[in-house]
């Protein structure tokens, strides 16, 4: 009932199989303070996939994030990037984005430096990426707030903005840590439509870390259910239905379904946390 | 941006409120400049009709006329004295800003430097400067070195401790960003850790202005230096063994006059860095 490992799966035909952009291979973390965050986690990450960790707090969900995006190094196990280049730090170059679940934003700086932020680190000049920062800052619906400080932001512009930072690289995969967790619920449901049109327009892998069974349910084209005590996957489910996520989709059965069995494998997944 | 000449003006009636209390109605503006005028007006009012009418002596108690003249007749002596002490607070305080901000930066920066100098900047800082003007004045090649390393070493903590602090208050989730996009120690330090550390240091900017004042008039009466290149305390002492009363109220006026020139100046400077995003430059807005 743990671990339905995704790699046991049937080789799928060649047109549709796809490359993978990242995988865990048996990774455990432990802290600093003895805990054991994660035990012998593996996850095959696919090209195009929308992925959510789902669990309950203490699973080690965030941590696994933390861990592909390389901060912080698993106690043992390995992170793989088979189709990118990887940089002396064992990370791969620019095809990381990450949205954290505060905004994370430099007050002191406007929409658009805080934009401009992960090119600049890279030695890119101002000039040359005006172009690429205002088309994200406008597909987030912010192009008139370039000049604006955070400050004078909501909560989920501030998102927004962060999300617009996390896609300027163009990055291969967009990793978010519970990013909507502290927005209210009509804030919350415009931006997983905005995630969702970035996902499907960019193209980009996305793993979503959430507590929600209704997000997770609604976003995601494979939801792996994970387990605390210790942190690993408990359960991995794909949703296929349908490829269109709208308001319709709400309301339908098949969303309704879904939400049935992701909250069966949570419940299982606390059950399994409690007997051991 | 409109609260800019206004704050510049109200620098010299009391430039604490003229920055806290920005864009507030118009009639309060108008109270805010013309109580404290007011209060300043009849206080010297007072004060005069007092000498007048008791007759009181020059020697013991000057009129605000008499303080007035003197203002006028000793200005040939007290203002080159005031320079000198103007330049020895500037230049301490710009001393210790370069040595503040550069050791806190190689404090955070390295590890094993922290653990070496922290403690005894800590020393330097709870030994009382003033018990140390003795020793500089023997070492030191000349009075004005002396207490240029006086006022030095008593604004240069302040700014030192604050600054680290800073430096160390950075919000951990934008240093995770900063590792994730492989940023290199300095673009940290730059893009990240200093302008983070904005706030600290503008606390440390306007404690540390104050201080350099205090330490290079109190190292003065210390060192007790004479002549050409004598300060504001030296004229002060120098007034009170002669009973020139008249001429130790213009010295006092004018160190008052420096120290609010210093505070509205760091105030100023703090107002326009940190005024468009840190919550103590803002207005309240309920």
């Amino acid at each position: 009932m743990t671990d339905i490992a995704l790699s046991a799966a049937p080789a799928a035909s060649p047109q549709t199989a796809r490359r993978l952009v990242v995988a865990m291979h048996d990774v455990s973390k432990v802290f600093s303070n003895g805990t054991l965050a994660l035990k012998g986690m593996s996850l095959d990450v696919k090209a195009g996939e929308f992925i959510s960790l789902l669990g309950p707090s203490g699973c080690g969900k965030s941590t696994a994030l933390r861990i592909i995006a390389g901060l912080g190094a698993p106690s043992s196990g390995s992170i793989d990037w088979p189709s990118s280049r990887i940089n002396s730090k064992g990370l791969p170059e620019g095809d990381v984005g990450f949205v954290f679940q505060d905004p994370t934003l430099m007050p002191w700086a406007t929409v658009f430096d805080n934009v401009f932020l992960p090119l600049k680190l890279r030695g890119i000049s101002k000039a040359s990426a005006t172009e690429t920062i205002m088309e994200n800052l406008a597909s987030v619906g912010l192009a008139d707030f370039a000049a604006s400080y955070p400050r004078e932001l909501s909560g989920g512009m501030r998102m927004r903005v962060s999300i617009a930072r996390a896609m300027v690289t163009k990055p291969k995969l967009l990793l978010m840590d519970e990013p909507f967790a502290a927005l209210d619920e009509i804030t919350r449901q415009k931006l997983n439509d905005d995630v969702l049109r970035l996902w499907k327009q960019h193209g980009v892998t996305v793993i979503f870390v959430t507590h929600s069974v209704y997000e997770s349910a609604y976003l995601s084209s494979r939801i792996v259910v994970m387990r605390a005590r210790p942190g690993q996957v408990y359960t991995d489910m794909a949703v296929t239905q349908p490829a269109e996520r709208d308001q319709a989709y709400r309301v339908s059965e098949g969303y309704r379904q879904t939400c049935q069995d992701v909250s069966d494998a949570l419940q299982g997944a606390i059950g399994a946390a409690e007997v051991h | 941006m409109s609260t800019v000449p206004n704050t510049a003006s109200e620098a010299g009636t009391d430039s604490a409120a003229g920055v806290l209390l920005a864009q507030t109605p118009k009639s309060d503006k108008i109270l805010q400049i013309v109580i404290p005028v007011t209060t300043l007006v009849l206080t010297i009012a007072l004060w005069q009709l007092l000498v007048t009418i008791n007759e009181i002596p020059r020697y013991i108690l000057p009129s605000p006329v008499d303080v007035a003249i003197a203002l006028f007749t000793d200005s040939s002596t007290l203002w080159p004295a005031m320079m000198v002490t103007v330049k020895i607070t500037l230049m301490a305080l710009a001393l210790a800003l370069v040595g503040g901000v550069g050791l806190a930066i190689l404090l955070v920066q390295s590890r094993l430097l922290e653990l070496a100098l922290f403690p005894y900047a800590v020393v330097l800082q709870v030994t009382p400067i003033i018990a140390i003007a003795p020793l500089l004045l023997i070492y030191a090649p000349d009075t004005q070195t002396a207490l240029l390393i006086c006022a030095f070493l008593v604004a240069f903590f302040p700014i030192l401790s604050n600054m680290a602090q800073g430096l160390k208050s950075v919000d951990h989730n934008l240093l995770n960003l900063f590792e994730l996009y492989g940023a290199s120690g300095w673009q940290t330090l730059f893009y990240l850790k200093i302008p983070a550390s904005m706030p600290y240091f503008m606390a440390g900017l306007r404690i540390g202005g104050g201080l350099a004042l205090i330490a290079a008039v109190v190292a003065e009466f210390a060192a007790g230096s004479a002549g050409q290149g004598s300060g504001l305390a030296f004229r002060l002492i120098e007034s009170q063994y002669r009973m020139n009363l008249p001429r130790m109220f213009v010295c006092l006026i004018m160190l008052s006059a420096i120290g609010i020139i210093i505070f509205g100046l760091t105030s100023l400077i703090s107002w326009l860095v940190l005024h468009r995003w840190h919550e103590s430059a803002i207005r309240r807005e309920n």
